[in-house]
């Protein structure tokens, strides 16, 4: 993906996220974010893990509230949003889970053509077109009739994902969807991404901690901090902005140095002491196990 | 248990307005799975239910007739039977069954759907899981436990005339006239109120732990035997107090 900072200001924001707070018991998980998601962008929420970006995720696509702060999706506030009103805008999204949530009791295809019974009058023999044609869209044709049960990892990720472009949603959120994946099949991953902003002109929201992936998708790129940043944002901007960013995490995130100078999480620290029974001048550690204890 | 009792009582509130109110707003029951769910519910329980009712109304036959042979009363076996099935074996024993293989059933895959993300899945596609998973267990437990308790109890019928037919030498018309003289029909009626409400507890148990399943794998197995624990405790306090409000 290009690395030159897209022209936002001929485009619409598509999400707006507005000093997001959310905690758990005494745990802010997320403190402070706020963003913009433009129409037509890549946009990738990184950072490790623990760090809230699935958390992000969640409250973007409604399945939680925030403790205080604004999001606002197609113009729409959804925090306040009533339960009729919800359903109504998530007609207007797709959404690619980590497992891929295929319905186990359906077969791949009645799993793709879910959305297209529920949301639209369409006939079955034309519903089972659109079945066909997704599911060649992602490399799956012949596999329709299969449980998930008896479909690979891979497989599974594309047919959720053929699920999530069922409806041909302007908006896909897509959470990890190349964990797991060998590298061929997360290339193919990301290439069935590129081809939704690029064919069909789709937003797409992508949380993964997958720097090949970050770097081959993203057009727009936020890290959420851990240890004493967590949950804040603590870098945003276009992949070469993000490729040359002087936050020290930010450049052990994308180097994935285990012992970087830039850790500003000191319970990564201690859970790598902790894990080798080590403390920094080599002896037994008992605080640091304590201390990693979640 | 308070967060328990939270999570019950919200589950309940939203079956309501999904039974009742969502209706009439455009969302209807959706018949195909509430009979898909009859068949896994009901259909599928018959074989354990009727192999279970023959044995209690062949025991129930068999231990009466012992007692009742030393007063000079077998002709008692046939109504002690039916009173029996009706009033309270047949709708408890069914329910039991029930619970152990229908309510787990519920629990274990409702907690696998929510482990596994299907549920929140069902939510972002804007598809409610209350009308797509809850309302036609729902209604598929309501209608099928009252049916299998009928059911149970012409097959304990069956068991207790085995008895009295080939050992106490009873004709099958003395054997039937007699059970249906030891019972009214209001007995009938209640035995039935009783084991719909059993399926209420049991279905909505059974919906509220598995849709509250956290802990992966083992959280699952947790909240699946929690389930039957639970149901099988309000099944039989319930038993006693309808025992009490209607019989004693």
């Amino acid at each position: 993906m290009s690395d030159t900072a897209p022209d936002l200001t001929t485009r619409e924001p598509i999400i707006e996220v507005d000093s997001l707070v959310r905690h758990f018991g005494s745990q802010k998980v997320l403190n402070g974010v706020s963003f913009k998601v433009y129409e037509g962008d890549t946009f990738i929420i990184m950072g490790g893990s623990g760090c809230g970006k699935s958390t992000l995720l969640r409250h973007l696509i409604g399945t939680e509230k925030p403790s205080s702060g604004s999001i606002k999706i197609f113009g729409q506030e959804i925090t306040t949003m009533n339960e009729d009103a919800m359903r109504k805008l998530r007609g207007r999204y797709g959404m690619l889970f980590q497992s891929g949530a295929l319905l186990q009791s359906l077969t791949v295809a009645e799993n793709v053509a879910l959305p297209l019974n529920e949301h639209t009058q369409l006939d079955t023999g034309l519903i089972d077109t659109v079945v066909k044609m997704k599911l060649e869209q992602v490399g799956l044709t012949g596999h329709g009739h299969k449980k998930p049960s008896e479909i690979s990892g891979g497989m599974k990720k594309r047919a959720a994902l053929a699920r999530a472009l069922a409806l041909d949603p302007p908006l896909v959120f897509s959470d990890e969807p190349t964990a797991g994946l060998d590298p061929i099949m997360t290339a193919v991953v990301d290439e069935l991404t590129q081809r939704l902003t690029q064919k069909i002109g789709a937003t797409v929201v992508v949380v993964t901690h997958d720097m090949n992936s970050v770097f081959r998708i993203g057009t727009r790129i936020i890290m959420l901090g851990t240890g004493p940043n967590q949950g804040r944002i603590i870098a945003s901007g276009t992949p070469a902005e993000i490729r040359a960013h002087p936050h020290p995490a930010v450049q052990q995130f994308i180097n994935g140095d285990p012992q970087g100078d830039g850790s500003d999480d000191s319970g990564e620290i201690l859970y790598r002491e902790a894990l080798l029974g080590l403390n920094e001048t080599g002896m037994y550690s008992r605080s640091a196990i304590q201390s990693s204890k979640p | 248990m308070t967060e328990a009792f939270r999570q019950y009582f919200e589950l309940c509130g939203s079956l309501l307005y999904w039974l009742f109110i969502a209706p009439f707003r455009g969302r209807g029951w959706r018949i195909d799975h509430t009979f898909a769910q009859i068949v896994r519910i009901g259909v599928h329980a018959v074989p354990m239910s009727a192999l279970t009712a023959l044995t209690i109304g062949v025991v129930l036959a068999m231990q009466s007739a012992a007692q009742l042979a030393k007063l000079g009363a077998t002709a008692f076996v046939p109504g002690l039977v039916s009173s029996s099935l009706i009033r309270e074996l047949a709708p408890l024993v069914t329910a039991v069954i029930v619970i152990g293989r229908s309510g787990s059933s519920v629990t274990a895959e409702l907690g696998t759907m929510k482990v596994s993300e299907e549920i929140e899945a069902l939510e972002v596609m804007a598809i409610p899981p209350m009308s797509w998973l809850i309302v036609p267990r729902f209604l598929a437990m309501v209608i099928m436990l009252p049916l299998l308790t009928v059911f149970s109890i012409y097959v304990g019928l069956a068991g207790g005339w085995l008895i009295g037919h080939f050992s106490l030498h009873m004709s099958t018309a003395f054997f039937v006239t007699h059970a249906l003289q030891h019972v009214a029909l209001s007995d009938i009626g209640i035995g039935l109120l009783k084991s719909g409400v059993f399926g209420v507890l049991i279905v909505t148990i059974a919906c509220s732990i598995g849709l509250n399943v956290s802990g992966g794998a083992e959280g699952v197995g947790l909240a699946t035997t929690r389930s039957v624990v639970v149901s099988l405790l309000s099944v039989f306090i319930a038993n006693a107090l309808l025992t009490a409000l209607f019989f004693f």
